[in-house]
């Protein structure tokens, strides 16, 4: 007879934990054959706003790792991922066995990794590019640097589900920022795999915080949520227009990408330091030069 | 051995009491010392378009005054929607072969617009003044020769844009519509324009509706320049006409400095479009002095912070925050110093607070002065005399300010200061950072380490350490949380007027 295989529960990964809804909603998604696949959490605002507190938690500590320590562990991700990288793929497949998206996916997977291993490495690099000494006409020691945003919201591709996802989390942590992402709505999946996958990882709980739901139902709350200083998103029209209108009630700064003009994930300007600019502030300080 | 008598003196001296203090009251006035060189202000206005004075199609005028004595100065144009368009059809016009024009012959203009501006100087602080209310000593040394400056420091950028971001060069974004306040009218204009034109855009620009005579004065500069028809064009209006100038289709970025209200007005206005922004809004800065401070430099540094340009400044160091141990002795030299400021006519070069900018921006202040008043306040003023003619209100000390009160909270801009006071570092810095702004902080201490910590943790743009109100071409300002987004000047300031490619 043959064995009834052992199916998973999928929860998103927030505060280092594993969860289902506060809701207790779920949507089920289906594999590639069409047939039942499992039931994915249909996280709420109020599982943003949770999210967003445990961010704030572990903002601080996070920001003030040393660059090394917070590139390394950005690397140790990688390889966590690599590591695991077939089960990505079929994450992303869903069990498709077409070869075509069997390559696709693992492309997609090894580009992923790659970029993480890209955005480790700027952690201890980039204040020497972003920032500078200002030769102010008084004497003054006068420089400007970067800080983190502090909680970002991040609203990732629907198509790339996996690349998409990590290419808006790495450039945001790893200058100090932590995040709140909603994951694609159309495959959820990738995102559970990778919860489990940062799990394992050096990350402190609450740097990355994952959600599964409906962007309709998410994005008003990315939009107001004053904690969100940021949030950077791949968004149709209409969602830009919520996510602007909401940022204006605290003066958010938002980014969007056009979900309508199929972005190319793989694209060299998503391996770029301006992508970290995104989420820093620059501080100028002056300090007085005498005895 | 001494006596009781002088034990008990010599306490009192250890326990901080300030010595004894001079009081002259009204026994002696300064004499009058009132500049007199020419502002060489026309009577009428139009709008600066394509590099013509222009009509206004809306056919209408609208009075600037000078906030001293409520006396007209000119007549200005009032650009409506149609005037709007046109100057956004010159800039269009001039767009591209502004930004194909080399670096190098981009540089030459803005290098020109500086000397020029240089040579009039004296003339044009007059006329700031004149038009806004500020002591002529501000606008003399400081708004005309930093404006100048940021021409200078921007015009040596024009042709080095492939050095700006690393890996990248700068591409000008095209017309650039720009909105500008009235507390430093010409300085504003500079930080607008300098990196817009160094970068290769075209701009229109509004002043603000009281202060639009050195913009307007500043287009003759421009055109002694030579630079080309359309590059920069100036309209003149109040909000309408901002509003127009923020809307227009024409427009790839929207800058804008004022208040936080208007700042998110804008951003309702613009979600859904592809126009670019930056906002400089407003604050309400921390200056947080330790006991370990040089108390007597930190007390001139708090004047400035509040009292400069009449607290008319985003950046203002409205709230102070004083550690308990020296509070008493802070607040008391703080009264004395208060007491010597002299308030009235701005165009008297001993002046050291001029005319609040207009009468709304009284009224204003007045009523958040009486809501601190009312919330328990303790409010202390000099006796000095007011002009009966003109806008002024007098160096204004609240003592006994808790963090929930209007004037902890609210931007007042305006002479008043708000005195709180810390116990430890980190109450310091949760005072400090308990405010939706971010634009500004001051800290007062002789540690070095300390400074670098405060600086870290303050929620703010600019930091200043043992100074306060310091401003540089070279130097990026600009705000976090709800006092904007965006640099202006420095390395930073440029990419806000560029795409990198």
């Amino acid at each position: 007879m043959k064995r009834l295989l052992i199916t998973k529960t999928p929860k998103v990964y927030v505060g280092g934990a594993f969860i289902r809804s506060e809701s207790g909603r779920v949507f089920a998604m289906k594999d590639a054959d069409g047939n039942f696949f499992a039931n994915i959490p249909q996280c709420t605002r109020k599982d943003l706003r949770n999210a967003v507190e445990t961010a704030a938690k572990a903002g601080p500590s996070w920001a003030k790792r040393t660059p090394y320590n917070r590139g390394q562990i950005i690397y140790r991700l990688a390889e966590m991922i690599e590591a695991r990288s077939l089960e990505l793929a079929e994450a992303i497949t869903l069990g498709s066995t077409k070869k075509s998206l069997v390559t696709a996916a693992r492309n997609e997977v090894a580009a992923s990794v790659d970029r993480l291993v890209y955005y480790a490495g700027w952690a201890d690099k980039l204040e020497q590019v972003l920032g500078n000494v200002n030769p102010v006409a008084a004497p003054y020691f006068n420089f400007t640097m970067t800080e983190p945003m502090g909680i970002v919201g991040l609203i990732a591709s629907q198509e790339a589900s996996l690349l998409g996802l990590i290419s808006l989390i790495a450039p945001a942590i790893v200058a100090g920022n932590t995040v709140v992402a909603s994951a694609s709505e159309l495959n959820p999946y990738p995102a559970v795999v990778l919860g489990e996958m940062l799990a394992t990882s050096d990350l402190p709980g609450g740097v990355v915080n994952l959600l599964t739901g409906f962007h309709r139902e998410l994005v008003p709350t990315f939009a107001t949520h004053a904690h969100l200083r940021a949030v950077i998103a791949e968004a149709t029209a209409d969602e830009r227009k919520t996510l602007a209108l909401g940022a204006a009630e605290t003066v958010k700064r938002i980014h969007t990408f056009k979900a309508e003009d199929n972005i190319n994930w793989y694209s060299d300007s998503f391996e770029s330091v301006y992508r970290i600019q995104d989420t820093l502030e620059y501080k100028t300080v002056w300090h007085p030069i005498g005895a | 051995m001494p006596t009781p008598k002088a034990k008990k003196q010599k306490n009192m001296r250890s326990s901080g009491r300030t010595a004894p203090e001079l009081i002259f009251g009204n026994l002696w006035n300064f004499d009058p010392a009132p500049e007199t060189a020419d502002p060489k202000v026309k009577a009428t206005y139009d709008l600066f378009i394509d590099g013509k004075w222009t009509q206004a199609k809306s056919k209408k005028r609208f009075d600037s005054i000078n906030p001293a004595n409520e006396k007209k100065i000119a007549e200005i144009a009032l650009a409506g929607p149609l005037d709007v368009n046109l100057a956004y059809l010159a800039a269009g016009r001039a767009q591209k072969s502004w930004a194909r024009t080399p670096g190098k012959e981009r540089a030459k203009y803005l290098y020109r617009i500086a000397r020029l501006l240089q040579d009039r100087a004296r003339e044009f602080a007059v006329a700031e003044t004149l038009d806004g209310g500020k002591p002529i000593k501000e606008s003399r040394d400081f708004d005309i020769p930093m404006a100048a400056a940021h021409f200078f420091y921007h015009a040596g950028w024009a042709d080095k844009l492939q050095y700006v971001a690393a890996g990248k060069t700068l591409e000008p974004l095209g017309v650039v519509g720009q909105v500008i306040p009235w507390n430093f009218p010409l300085l504003m204009l500079a930080w607008k324009l300098a990196p817009a034109l160094a970068t290769g855009n075209c701009v229109v620009i509004k002043p603000a509706e009281t202060t639009s005579i050195t913009a307007l004065k500043f287009a003759e500069i421009l055109q002694d320049a030579g630079l080309p028809p359309g590059v920069v064009n100036i309209v003149t209006g109040a909000g309408e006409t901002g509003s127009a100038v923020i809307a227009h289709s024409l427009a790839a970025k929207v800058a804008f400095t004022g208040s936080t209200e208007v700042g998110k007005k804008i951003m309702r206005s613009l979600a859904g479009t592809d126009k670019k922004m930056t906002l400089e809004l407003g604050g309400k800065a921390a200056n947080i002095i330790f006991e370990d401070a040089s108390l007597d430099q930190a007390v001139e540094g708090i004047v400035n912070g509040i009292f400069f340009n009449q607290g008319h400044v985003c950046c203002a160091g409205s709230r102070l925050l004083v550690q308990e141990s020296v509070a008493e002795l802070v607040i008391s030299k703080l009264r004395t110093r208060i007491r010597m400021l002299k308030v009235g006519d701005p165009m008297d070069k001993n002046t050291d607070i001029g005319a609040i900018n207009s009468l709304s921006q009284l009224t204003k202040i007045k009523r958040l002065v009486a809501s601190g008043i009312k919330e328990g306040a303790k409010l202390y003023q000099p006796e000095c005399v007011l002009p009966k003619q003109g806008y002024y209100f007098r160096p204004t000390l609240f003592t006994g300010v808790t963090q929930s009160h209007r004037v902890a909270r609210e931007e007042i801009f305006g002479p008043v200061l708000s005195v709180l006071t810390f116990r430890t570092v980190d109450e310091a810095i949760e005072k400090a950072n308990n405010t939706v702004y971010g634009l500004s902080a001051g800290v007062w201490t002789d540690k070095g380490a300390r400074i670098l910590k405060m600086a870290a943790e303050l929620k703010a743009g600019v930091v200043w350490a043992n100074t306060f109100n310091k401003f540089d071409p070279s130097s990026p300002f600009g705000g976090y949380k709800e006092s904007g987004f965006g640099r202006e000047g420095g390395r930073q300031g440029l990419l806000d007027y560029a795409n990198l490619v």
